[in-house]
């Protein structure tokens, strides 16, 4: 597990919504442990089936028993989109930025969205390997985000 | 096989002028009527005999109310299409079909009204200061609007089957040719060239400005009855040989984790659709393919089988679908990208216009017209109609 993982300097504006959990707990889990700056995904306990977003049911085998499985946060671009266009009044001077797909191989390659840190007008091929970094905001949210490996 | 095949038609088609974003003259809901009546009109049927409303897309003005405004007598079956964005554009052509067929309502008018000036703005981020749920994944890293939600899908496809932003340019020419025909368009007298379409403004990697859908204010309506009836009306019905919806395995999956990603979403729907058609996509004469964005267009018709997703860049040319030399002419009204975003439904329209022949880009001889609604979200639909 890289532990070296620390908070950047955030890749987007403040003001942005900010995660909060649902209401009935389904992804607690997975914001509570970025705040700890540890990457979890869903994974069943008895099929060991990963799935994220989470639910309330393993989709492979309907079990309900399900956890939280930590993972390496090592992964690679599955696609990307550079947007230009700010369609939020907090992101009206932060164009162009990355938006990534990141696959992760450990975790059943199930995906996940985040910002690409770096310069956003560098190229970026699908396929890319990249680790997780996690993004401190006040007051008390964590982004998962990813740099180049 | 037992299917709704040839059972029921299209028999009236109406919509109201076509207006820029924010600028229609009236309430959205007066444009509702006005679609309604005026398709009643086109049907030859006093607006008192529609029975029944299908819409989709959390259509706003309730079926409740319209009956109520239009006083109508009978009100026999309402339905709407979930999900968002066009999906259900011949979804609840489909579902209006179902109810004449099972016989709980005699006219069903499918109706969709747009005035996104008076509400809120698809293409603009709520000003939430939290999110929860699937977009607590996405929204904080600044992807919110459909366009990034889809541009991410397409990069994909693109990367997948070595497709070049040369097949989205041919989606936008073809529409904006087909739209200098058309003086209900919203972008008649405004063509576009291929170098206007490069040289646009991106609005995010891989989708130009001119490879996005407008955003109008207008309204369109259409009308279902039996095959018996529709015979006996004036215009000529637009018969459905099949309609189908759906979804592909686990395409709701959030933060973009559905399986088969790289996909419009039709890979379940389109074998379904030709069978009850007993038709294959050589047989289709012409096509209004739902445009959120140009890829999706691109994606639709590989997966209705119209061309092999590796050759995409071989068939999916302007030439090919351009009126009126095209091989497949697509989107002959001007579609979601140059005639009127009214989520679709003005390619239903556009389709019944051209299998009875009354098209501004009339396709010759056209006797199988298909629509398909709504690439990339959950669930969509397509329709296929003959005349």
């Amino acid at each position: 597990m890289p532990t070296e993982q620390h908070s950047a300097k955030s890749v987007l504006p403040e003001g942005l919504p900010a995660p909060q959990s649902t209401r009935d707990g389904l992804d607690q889990g997975f914001w509570d442990a970025a705040r700890r700056h540890e990457l979890v995904v869903q994974r069943c306990n008895d099929c060991a089936t990963f799935q994220f977003g989470p639910e309330w049911i393993c989709h492979n085998c309907r079990s309900t028993n399900l956890g939280w499985h930590r993972v390496s946060g090592r992964g690679r671009v599955y696609s990307w989109e550079r947007v230009w266009h700010p369609v939020h009044p907090a992101l009206r001077d932060a164009c162009p930025y990355m938006v990534v797909l990141v696959e992760l191989p450990d975790a059943g390659n199930v995906r996940m969205v985040g910002n690409l840190t770096g310069d956003a007008r560098d190229e970026l091929t699908i396929g890319t390997p990249v680790e997780v970094v996690f993004e401190d905001h006040q007051p008390g949210f964590t982004l998962v985000q990813w740099r180049r490996a | 096989m037992n299917t709704i095949k040839d059972k029921v038609a299209i028999c009236g088609i109406g919509e109201t002028t076509y207006y820029k974003r924010g600028t229609a003259p009236v309430p959205e809901f007066r444009l509702a009527c006005e679609a309604i009546t005026k398709a009643a009109d086109d049907a030859g049927i006093p607006v008192t005999d529609i029975d029944g409303f299908a819409s989709y897309s959390n259509e706003r003005n309730d079926a409740s109310r319209v009956a109520t405004a239009l006083g109508l007598p009978h009100f026999s079956f309402s339905n709407m299409f979930w999900g968002g964005g066009g999906g259900g554009g011949s979804g609840a052509v489909a579902n209006a079909a179902a109810a004449v067929a099972a016989g709980y309502a005699k006219y069903v008018v499918v109706y969709r009204a747009l005035a996104q000036g008076q509400f809120g703005r698809f293409g603009q981020a709520a000003p939430a200061k939290t999110i929860s749920g699937d977009f607590a994944y996405t929204l904080p890293y600044g992807l919110m609007s459909p366009a990034q939600m889809f541009a991410m899908r397409v990069r994909r496809f693109m990367h997948e089957h070595h497709v070049e932003q040369e097949a989205f340019a041919a989606v936008a020419l073809a529409s904006y040719h087909h739209a200098q025909f058309n003086p209900r368009a919203v972008m008649y007298g405004r063509p576009l060239t291929r170098e206007a379409y490069y040289e646009s403004r991106w609005i995010v990697e891989p989708f130009h400005l001119y490879d996005c859908c407008l955003e109008n204010d207008g309204a369109a309506a259409c009308i279902v009855t039996s095959a018996e009836r529709a015979r006996d009306l004036k215009p000529k019905p637009a018969y459905l040989m099949a309609a189908a919806q759906g979804s592909d395995y686990r395409q709701n999956a959030p933060a973009h984790n559905a399986p088969d990603y790289a996909t419009s979403n039709f890979k379940t729907l389109a074998p379904r659709l030709f069978e009850m058609a007993e038709i294959g996509p050589q047989d289709v004469d012409v096509v209004q393919a739902y445009e959120n964005f140009t890829g999706g267009v691109v994606m639709s018709l590989v997966e209705h089988g119209f061309c092999d997703a590796d050759a995409v860049m071989d068939f999916c040319v302007y030439e090919n679908f351009a009126w009126p030399n095209g091989k497949l002419p697509l989107n002959t009204s001007g579609g979601n990208l140059a005639e009127c975003y009214m989520h679709g439904l003005e390619l239903v329209l556009e389709a019944v216009r051209q299998v009875r022949g009354a098209s501004t880009c009339q396709v010759k001889d056209a006797a199988i017209s298909m629509v398909v609604s709504g690439p990339m979200v959950t669930p969509v639909s397509s329709l296929i109609l003959r005349g």
